[in-house]
């Protein structure tokens, strides 16, 4: 199969709007006629659905927290990326579109990423106008603050709860949906699987995770917002519900799956303090402004911070990047902690951790304004270390964070089952192989209000016109298989809790295909994987029963995805022979330490496609082609 | 550090359920709460016990999920604190901790620590919104905001929808989350044209959902883990005096505008 990303032709300035104007419609007395299911209420899944039902589509929500509102979408910080050139400092579509594709290591498509740049602004005309109360200045004017990988100053922010206040402005718009009559939602259901009838996706089979009934439900269309797979790692700054499970089933029903191997490991996190953490906190990105990163220069000094004097600190990003410094990109500041730490010298308790020091901006700005740019963050990294930043520096190490794969989608959205769409980061479609920071919260408002409203009406003025309800065989199958699946997890007894093989599994996969990867290790995690798999389907041990809400089981459905989408994830990050944005192999880099792309084999998305339980994935290859930027190795030094 | 606790288990709405009490052993002092729930329902699981069903999601208190009642305190003891982010520092070796889920009748128990705040989506649904289409938005900075109105939409708007206030207050009542809804939207130029509506609307929903009256003792201010002060209450009565005031009810507030 060859894969067709459907680009429109045409300059790339005009092809959105050329392509707006070549979709069919359908009419608005017929919107109502077509169905949608959204999975996820998150910015993208929550946008969408409102959009689609204020056009008039009869849409089906579906989330598994007890409310659209929880989505970890509000747990973004930082901000949203806009064009506006508010500040005067030069932005411009044209910058927004350059600085992502360069930021994305060149390994992300020219026209998505430049309809993203184009459709910015009118997200925060939008946000604005549903009463997002965005960071003003004096005069009323909305204000900016500048994020990494740019040289101009254009992210919107609401204090430190930018994707909450977003996510509430979607939420709140679906509701309006909800309350019309108009979406139906389904909260505290989770998705089991995609059915699909003659090539067709046409409905998914969930389940309740109150009463743990299995039910399914038929549409003209599926739309897949389930967010990222970062939480593969067990520890990640992702909520504890998330998974992979909705775009695993859908990758297993004929959806290709995009670059599983990009993920993003973000440098500034509060470190793992010992076995029992179900989760990593993020410190915002904006402390380097400030602070100063160093390690002891001498390998198992286990002095105090304040006992090391300054001949006898490592300011490793000082020395290695000057120009740079403390504010290298997300990659290099988070591979180069991890090489110190291998080295031996990292801090605190477990070793793995550097200081990040805001003594001596305290001592040149005061302590006063310190405490006012960053009290917030001092406050929750007191609450979480019971320590004082104030006192001493604070320990930070990188975490799994974002992950730019995702299902493969064209440049409609749809993934290579006809009638699925895929929108938010559960697509692989705008980041390439790295994210810009503030371009997530963009990125999935984009796909949910402003592309898929119009790239789906041309499916369903298009598709076959045959109605599918749940009698069809295809449902009762998926049905079925859910439920044995369920009642296999149920009936193995064994000694390990889900939790535990969930934990074996995340350590492996940090261990071998996290910051940095090399043939051995992945080919070493290859091994055990299954390994582990094996075990999980012949110790696992399951409490309760299906009937009625049982967290045991729940979390037993992710990890039997998890153990399978790992392999699947070590395989990308083993053919990739190259290194680009977060994927860093370690044979794959140039003499100064920095990733060695190699353009001419792997300029391309990788997409897989499943060929059932015995054979092995096949590799489709989309090439990537650049015709208004020019491919150039990033140097930060 | 070592605890007991003593556990509220239901198995179902329909059950009546009870106190049940556990030993937790072996506890990190740098364990939040919940970490150290995942811990005895680990060591549950491994002796033949179901383990606790409780609420989480982003364990770091910003998405409302959890929802726990820890000692008679709505998320513990630890102020502007939600309970994924209180940590076992904060308790002492050996100390009996009681835990128990938001008890309001509006808040129905699911099971164990797990309730049903549907309602809190319901009240949002009925009015809590600017009715604002997708594509409809006029440019951005068309509409000036002062800083201040910015500011004190953003104090009103950084609620999470736990309900602790509810959980916390001895009527139940949802007045703090209604009111945090309603300032935010009121306080800005672009949720005037249906200010009237939208306070009438959300409040006849919440009383339609069975929360009781605000007797101002503000246990809900002092449990907030976004520490959201009770003045959005005093704002709320006044949002709807001014509209029911002037012959009351929703039917005086079907036109448009103030």
């Amino acid at each position: 199969m060859i894969l067709d990303s459907k680009i429109p032709s045409g300059p790339l300035t005009e092809k959105w709007d050329r392509h707006r104007f070549e979709m069919k419609l359908v009419n608005p007395a017929n919107k109502r006629k077509f169905s949608a299911i959204v999975v996820g209420t998150g910015l993208a899944g929550a946008s969408a659905a409102a959009s689609l039902a204020e056009l008039g589509y009869d849409v089906k929500a579906f989330c598994f927290q007890d409310s659209p509102r929880r989505a970890h979408s509000i747990a973004a910080q930082g901000g949203i990326n806009a064009a506006k050139n508010y500040q005067n400092d030069g932005d411009s579509v044209w910058r927004l579109f350059y600085d992502t594709i360069k930021g994305g290591d060149f390994r992300a498509r020219e026209a998505n990423v430049y309809r993203l740049a184009q459709i910015s602004n009118a997200i925060i005309d939008q946000c604005v106008a549903q009463g997002v109360p965005f960071a003003r200045e004096y005069g009323g004017y909305l204000t900016n603050r500048s994020f990494g990988g740019a040289q101009v100053s254009r992210t919107f922010y609401a204090r430190g709860q930018t994707g909450q206040q977003l996510l509430l402005g979607a939420y709140q718009a679906l509701s309006r949906q909800i309350g019309l009559g108009n979406v139906k939602m389904f909260s505290r259901t989770e998705m089991l699987d995609l059915v699909v009838v003659e090539g067709h996706a046409k409905g998914i089979v969930v389940r309740n995770l109150v009463d743990g009934t299995i039910s399914s439900h038929a549409a003209d269309a599926v739309v897949l917002a389930t967010g990222g797979y970062a939480s593969v790692f067990y520890l990640s700054t992702n909520a504890v519900g998330c998974n992979v499970t909705a775009i695993y089933r859908a990758y297993k029903k004929g959806a290709f799956f995009a670059n599983p191997c990009y993920t993003q490991i973000h440098p500034t996190c509060i470190p793992v303090s010992g076995d029992h953490q179900s989760k990593l906190t993020l410190m915002s990105e904006s402390l380097r402004n400030d602070g100063r990163i160093w390690v002891p220069l001498k390998k198992g000094d286990n002095r105090r911070p304040d006992e090391i004097p300054e001949s006898e600190r490592d300011y490793y990003l000082e020395r290695k990047y000057p120009s740079y410094g403390n504010l290298a990109p997300r990659d290099i500041s988070s591979r180069s902690a991890k090489a110190v730490c291998d080295e031996g010298r990292g801090v605190g308790q477990t070793g793995r951790g550097v200081y990040l020091d805001l003594a001596e901006a305290t001592k040149r700005l005061g302590e006063q304004t310190i405490r006012e740019r960053y009290g917030n963050l001092f406050d929750m990294y007191k609450k979480i270390t019971g320590e004082d930043p104030a006192k001493a520096p604070m320990r930070i190490y990188p975490a799994p964070h974002y992950t730019m794969g995702g299902l493969w989608v064209d440049y409609n959205l749809m993934s290579t089952v006809p009638g699925l769409y895929v929108i938010g980061e559960a697509n692989f479609s705008d980041h390439g192989a790295n994210r810009l920071g503030a371009s997530a919260l963009m990125q999935g408002l984009a796909d949910g209000y402003f592309i898929l409203p119009y790239t789906i009406g041309h499916y369903f003025a298009t598709m076959p016109k045959t109605k599918t309800t749940v009698d069809h065989v295809e449902f009762k199958k998926a049905e079925e298989t859910a439920a044995t699946k369920i009642k296999k997890f149920l009936s193995i007894k064994g000694k390990r809790t889900a939790g535990s093989f969930y934990h074996e599994l995340g350590s492996l996969l940090w261990e071998y295909c996290g910051m940095a990867r090399n043939e051995t290790g992945l080919k070493k995690a290859l091994a055990k994987i299954p390994e582990l798999r094996e075990e999980f389907w012949k110790n696992l041990n399951v409490l309760g029963d299906s009937e009625g809400t049982n967290q045991s089981l729940e979390k037993a459905g992710r990890v039997a995805d998890f153990l399978e989408f790992g392999e699947f994830m070590c395989q990308d990050a083993l053919g990739r022979k190259e290194s680009c944005g977060g994927h860093f192999r370690e044979e794959y880099q140039a003499p100064d330490g920095e990733a060695l792309r190699d353009d001419a084999n792997f300029c391309y998305v990788g997409a897989w496609e499943h060929k059932g339980e015995v054979q092995a994935p096949v590799l489709h290859k989309e090439p990537l082609e650049f015709e208004n930027v020019k491919l150039m190795q990033r140097s930060y030094k | 550090m070592n605890f007991k606790l003593k556990v509220w288990r239901q198995k179902n709405s329909r059950d009546k359920g009870q106190m049940v009490t556990y030993e937790a052993k072996n506890v990190s002092p740098d364990m939040s709460f919940l970490e150290m729930l995942d811990l005895v329902n680990e060591e549950l699981t491994g002796s033949g016990v179901e383990p606790i069903a409780f609420d989480s999601d982003c364990r770091e208190g910003i998405c409302g999920m959890c929802s726990l009642v820890i000692n008679g305190i709505a998320h513990g003891p630890d102020r502007g604190t939600a309970a994924c982010q209180l940590h076992m520092r904060k308790f002492k070796n050996g100390e009996t901790i009681y835990i128990e889920p938001w008890r309001a009748k509006a808040f129905p128990v699911l099971k164990d620590l797990v309730t049903d705040r549907s309602a809190f989506d319901r009240i949002i649904q009925a009015g809590g919104f600017i009715s604002v289409n997708t594509g409809s938005a006029p440019e951005a900075n068309s509409i000036l905001i002062s800083k201040e109105s910015a500011e004190n939409a953003m104090d009103a708007a950084a609620c999470i929808g736990c309900g602790a206030c509810v959980a916390s207050c001895k009527n139940a009542s949802a007045m703090l989350f209604v009111a945090a809804k309603v300032s935010h939207l009121a306080a800005l130029p672009q949720g005037q044209v249906e200010r009237a509506k939208r306070v009438d609307k959300m409040i006849a929903q919440m009383d339609k959902e069975g929360f009781g009256n605000c007797t101002n003792q503000f246990e809900c201010e002092a449990v907030c883990p976004k520490e959201i002060s009770v003045s959005f209450i005093a704002k709320m009565n006044r949002e709807y005096l001014a509209f029911a005031s002037k012959g009351g009810g929703p039917e005086t507030t079907k036109g448009e505008g103030i």
